[in-house]
């Protein structure tokens, strides 16, 4: 449990938020001509990161808007907020 | 067994004040070369190394835990046995643990405290009703103890469920298997970790894994906080945080590792002789032999290894708990903690070889693994010795994410993930 600072609306409970995941998994342009294997990897496989993931985050309660985070989810600190579609501030 | 529990040797120790007792198990330095390692000192490990020494006749067996046998989910969780699920593959997995847990402590010379005193599983609206007798069908043709209860049956079994048709969200019934039931999570690690040991298994503790060593495409060893150790198999039970040893190789799991919660109370007389969960509330409460109540909150709904969970998850799971007991209003709780779950995208494990020779991966138990301990040891060991799966666990191969045959259990199990 933590605060977030949503780019729109500013600093609030994580309980107004859901997680969506890692972020960056780009959908296949190409879908139909996708093996098996790569539909496995784009619907299913994640990296589950200990230590700094870039993820999605969506303000449920609050805006309603999607946007990305950098978070340790070591010790679930988090690094940084950006809005969808910019790239992120840290590597 | 060298010193074998019993009657007598209860007697005989009593003669020195109970101050001459031998250790369970050694504390042995990792040797240079194993046949197989096995990665992660929890139930599930030690299970595996159990029935790799007595099943399959494999003496020279590592245990690798980077922490204390038992200290990670085996300790954490709530100690729920059941197997009433509701896919055939399901079913016969879970089962087949439950009918190894009626005779542990006899196969273990160790009591692990089985208590066979049901899980009922309570229904709050028409389509709880019909999933869950759905549900205890699926399981009768599969051989297990299932029966449906009205409101007034679920009243007579658990008396203290307020089954007042005006709470938010009224009791309309539920399923009970009464085979099904708890045990003390502690002695299963410290059971399987004393049985194994005894032939001959070293259970390495405080001993991380840094890195696997491959050559080509088959495993050599594995970098340890000890030292390197040399094997030609490795199996990996390493819970939450098997993405993080699977990353070493770079492998990919379909996993999510999340927080999840528990919590007891001040201990009690007895006033809860059986195991509630309900799904739709998502409240699961027991009692433990201490007289605490125990009682399973939610995962928290994001990745995180931090072994704590958010407070407003244990807010929603006691809202719903005092709704069902009003009883307990006034109950104190003692302790919290969370423990850090691997959970597949349908709520079902892998037990299953990788492209890697040699390397094994058991894992995506998510939330409900500990009922699963000794069939899930069984049929690793299985995997591991033949090299390939046990029929029992072939469905759940790690393969199942390119072929789209899932084993989704999400809403069927009759549990809230």
């Amino acid at each position: 449990m933590f605060l977030i600072n949503c780019p729109y609306c500013g600093e609030r409970d994580q309980s107004e938020f859901s997680a969506g995941g890692e972020a960056h998994i780009v959908r296949p342009k190409q879908p139909t001509e996708l093996s098996d294997d790569q539909w496995a990897e784009y619907l299913f496989m994640r990296k589950n990161i200990k230590g700094v993931q870039f993820e999605r985050w969506n303000h449920a309660h609050g805006c309603r808007k999607w946007f990305n985070m950098v978070r340790d989810t070591s010790n679930d600190k988090i690094h940084a907020v950006y809005k969808m579609g910019e790239n992120p501030p840290i590597k | 067994m060298p010193n074998k529990y019993s009657i007598f040797s209860l007697i005989k120790n009593s003669f020195s004040y109970h101050e001459n007792w031998q250790k369970a198990w050694r504390d042995p330095e990792p040797k240079k070369q194993y046949d197989v390692v096995i990665i992660g000192g929890g139930g599930h490990g030690l299970a595996t190394a159990f029935y790799l020494a007595k099943k399959h006749n494999i003496k020279n067996i590592a245990v690798v835990e980077k922490g204390w046998i038992g200290g990670g989910n085996t300790g954490r969780n709530t100690t729920i046995i059941r197997s009433n699920y509701l896919w055939d593959a399901s079913a016969g997995l879970y089962d087949h643990a439950l009918k190894i847990w009626e005779g542990l402590s006899q196969e273990l010379n160790y009591n692990v405290m089985f208590s066979q005193r049901g899980v009922m599983n309570l229904a709050h609206n028409l389509q709880d009703v019909r999933d869950l007798k759905r549900r205890t069908h699926a399981n009768r043709l599969n051989g297990i103890d299932a029966v449906w209860l009205n409101t007034e049956e679920v009243k007579k079994f658990c008396p203290i469920i307020n089954t007042s048709p005006d709470i938010r969200y009224p009791v309309l019934g539920g399923t009970l298997q009464r085979r099904a039931g708890t045990a003390r999570h502690d002695a299963v690690a410290w059971g399987y970790a004393r049985g194994a040991d005894s032939m001959g298994v070293d259970i390495i503790q405080n001993c991380e894994v840094k890195g696997i060593k491959k050559n080509g495409d088959s495993v050599e060893g594995i970098e340890t906080t000890k030292g390197y150790i040399k094997s030609k198999k490795i199996g990996v039970v390493a819970a939450g945080h098997s993405s993080v040893i699977a990353n070493m190789v770079d492998i990919k799991l379909p996993l999510e590792s999340k927080p999840l919660q528990a919590l007891v109370s001040e201990p009690v007389k007895p006033i809860i002789d059986t195991v509630v969960m309900s799904n739709a509330v998502h409240a699961y409460i027991s009692q433990s032999d201490k007289g605490e109540l125990v009682i399973g909150a939610g995962t928290d709904a994001y990745v995180s290894y931090t072994q704590r969970g958010s407070h407003d998850v244990v807010e929603g799971t006691l809202k719903a708990i005092l709704e069902l007991y009003p009883i307990f209003s006034r109950m104190k709780m003692l302790r919290q903690w969370g423990g850090i779950v691997d959970i597949c995208p349908d709520a079902s494990p892998i037990i299953s070889k990788t492209h890697i020779k040699g390397l094994y991966f058991n894992c995506g138990w998510g939330t409900g693994g500990f009922k699963a301990t000794p069939g899930s040891g069984d049929l690793f060991a299985h995997t591991i010795a033949n090299d390939e799966p046990h029929k029992l666990n072939a469905d759940f191969n790690i393969n199942r994410f390119v072929s789209g045959d899932l084993v989704d259990e999400h809403g069927a199990a009759a549990v809230a993930h």
